[in-house]
């Protein structure tokens, strides 16, 4: 009896994976970075059962494989490995964080698989000359120089930074401070902190001390609701932006209550108002099925990272006509999709020969009033 | 110089609750020579039991403490006579591992339960600081710590004034020689791994709406226990205690005034130093040898 129904198992499974074409996707599905992991795949998931209900792709279904990188470098690289050796997917989705994605490349080169970063900004992604890099999200760098002429009509003098002491931080206060700089700013001080740590007293008080109209943080909701909290507590009285999109506003509303009003954040998809959006029918689309599924509002603003990352990966693939890692990778510079992100498409970044695909995202800065997340008015 | 003065307000601010999650690790790794990795998810337990009670089932806020510190107790309790009863006599590193094993289970349980989206909980008090001149600090984080100060004042009581505190001591001493006069090393175990994680969640439950609640945030509560407790000596409650004390002044001062981004590395390269030094530890007891 107990053969039979394995037997049974093996031959579904077997039909199964016949029929498909598999996607591998990389996520801090637990550790520090798990709520924000949870959402990606939660966008991708709905952009796989859309694609599917639509027919899937070259007369296939796709599926995906997530693989939980647990905010752990180390552990990104297994699932890679994981996911290219074992699963034998074609094209990959990945991996959160800036530091999980710089770990993962060099095996991207090794098994040559290229991977379509959903949400990583650190420069050195898309520069460093590897041509299995496919970037979707904006990098620092374009974010610093959207927010370039915001400079003098926000009338910021003196900024100070606050930022989590990994690529994603650097890379961040480094692009905006020399923007600064370069626009007739001055930079107070510069103060890090480990992406784990809560209480963040001593650069308050250090940053209150500075003198800074300004102060631009970066990190993920969780960090930046405490300290929207603590520099309330501590009467550090600066205007505070926050960099790099993964700031949740309505997360931090609801979490740092009075502490959130006047605080200014990037956004790359404003649900508050998809209107503006490239593709204003899918931001609509993605939301009303998001809020079908129960997932919590707040994670809008990560899920459709993953949900154009699905997109653009079914994309290469169609685009390929096979799948067939090579072909994929070949197949994703001619691709354009019509995402959440904008009008996805990619530019050659990095050294000439070794160059990395880079899409043009659109870059938004949104204000919470009165408990309410509005458009700025510059 | 009123930089200087917000850095020692916060330092003590700070000490008052690492002191608390000093000494609750202490008692257990002093009386029973067990590394307790799962100190720091008695904290995150705390702190959920706190969320659930005040956020879900709307109890009185200052109640809920009582009560969350009581979970904290049963956890402990079970876990104790679960897991640790059962290995009584097995060598340290069987103990260790099932103890990792313990801590892991435990946090994944906290992200399935509760997701690993960070949760806030509402204090009633006001949302404008304290303010002292131009210096600043919330009025939460001032019943924090007038809190923790009567914890750590209990929990002296109870080791040095009571007959259960006679018991844990001379265990600790000697066990095999307070086996001998009659204690019952078994709920002396018992009793102590209630108490240290009843601390813990206290802790949690007190620190939970000044930060978030999130699955991880045991893991760096449980580090900087361990620290304290390395730097005040094993066993020793007076010593986990300064030892609270003397890692927040490092932190906050070392923050402040030489590099922010290594505010954790700096408690653990000062513990390294007095390791070097004094390697029981700063306050280290005289223990019996044969």
């Amino acid at each position: 009896m107990a053969t039979a129904v394995f037997l049974t198992g093996f031959v579904v499974t077997g039909a199964y994976a016949q029929e498909t074409i598999k996607i591998g996707v990389t996520q801090p599905l637990t550790g520090a970075f798990a709520a924000s992991g949870n959402y990606v795949a939660q966008g991708a998931k709905i952009a796989e059962e859309e694609i599917n209900q639509a027919g899937g792709v070259l007369g296939k279904k796709i599926q995906l494989i997530t693989e939980d990188n647990k905010s752990n470098p180390t552990e990104a690289v297994s699932t890679v490995e994981k996911l290219i050796t074992k699963d034998k997917v074609p094209v990959l989705i990945g991996a959160w964080s800036s530091t999980l994605t710089l770990a993962v490349m060099p095996k991207l080169e090794e098994y040559k698989v290229p991977m379509i970063v959903e949400t990583s900004s650190s420069g050195k992604i898309t520069t460093s000359g590897n041509p299995y890099i496919f970037r979707i999200s904006p990098t620092s760098a374009m974010e610093a120089k959207a927010f370039q002429p915001l400079v003098k009509k926000m009338g910021i003098k003196k900024a100070s930074f606050l930022y989590t002491n990994n690529d994603f931080g650097i890379g961040s206060a480094n692009e905006y401070s020399n923007m600064l700089k370069t626009n007739g700013a001055t930079v107070g001080v510069m103060e890090t902190m480990d992406p784990k740590a809560t209480d963040f007293s001593a650069q308050l008080a250090k940053i209150k001390a500075s003198g800074s109209d300004t102060l631009f943080v970066t990190t993920a909701v969780e960090q930046l609701t405490l300290i929207l909290k603590q520099a309330k507590e501590q009467q550090v009285k600066v205007r505070i932006i926050s960099c790099g999109g993964s700031n949740s506003p309505d997360q931090l509303i609801e979490q740092a209550g009075d502490a959130a009003n006047g605080s200014y954040h990037t956004a790359f998809f404003p649900p508050w108002f998809p209107e503006v959006t490239k593709n204003p029918e899918v931001s609509k689309r993605y939301m009303a099925e998001w809020k079908k599924r129960g997932h919590n509002v707040g994670g809008l603003t990560e899920g459709f990272r993953g949900f154009d990352g699905v997109y653009v990966a079914v994309a290469g693939i169609k685009a390929a006509g096979k799948a067939e890692p090579e072909a994929i990778r070949a197949a994703l510079w001619g691709v354009t999709v019509k995402g959440i992100y904008g009008d996805i498409h990619f530019n050659k970044e990095g050294p000439a020969g070794k160059e990395s695909g880079q899409n043009v995202p659109v870059v938004y800065l949104v204000t919470i009033t009165n408990g309410k997340v509005v458009k700025t008015s510059f | 110089m009123d930089e200087l003065f917000q850095h020692f307000l916060n330092a003590i601010i700070l000490g008052g609750t690492y002191a608390l999650l000093g000494i609750g690790l202490t008692l257990i790794f002093g009386i029973m020579r067990v590394v307790n990795f799962t100190h720091g998810e008695l904290y995150a337990f705390g702190a959920y039991c706190m969320y659930a009670l005040v956020m879900i089932f709307h109890v009185n806020f200052f109640l809920a403490l009582a009560l969350a510190m009581a979970m904290g107790i049963l956890m402990g309790a079970a876990l104790e006579m679960l897991l640790l009863n059962r290995l009584r006599g097995a060598d340290i590193d069987t103990t260790m591992l099932v103890m990792i094993g313990a801590w892991i289970v435990m946090q994944n349980m906290e992200q399935f339960i509760w997701s690993g989206v960070a949760l806030s909980i509402n204090s009633p008090f006001p949302a404008n600081p304290l303010v002292l001149g131009p210096l600043s600090v919330s009025w939460n984080r001032v019943y924090v710590f007038i809190i923790a100060l009567a914890l750590i004042g209990a929990t002296y009581y109870l080791v040095n004034r009571t007959r259960l505190g006679k018991a844990m001591r001379a265990t600790f001493q000697d066990r095999d020689t307070a086996a001998l006069m009659g204690i019952r090393i078994d709920r002396i175990h018992t009793a102590t791994f209630a108490l240290g994680s009843g601390l813990a969640a206290a802790a949690g439950a007190l620190l939970g709406p000044v930060f978030v609640v999130t699955p991880t945030m045991g893991d760096l509560a449980a580090s900087k226990a361990f620290a304290i407790v390395i730097l005040g000596g094993l066993g020793n409650i007076t010593g986990a205690t300064l030892g609270g004390f003397i890692l927040a002044f490092v932190e906050e001062l070392g923050a402040g005034y030489i590099s922010s981004g290594y505010r954790d590395a700096m408690g653990f390269l000062l513990i390294i130093l007095i390791l070097l030094m004094r390697p029981t530890g700063l306050f280290a007891q005289k223990e019996r040898i044969g």
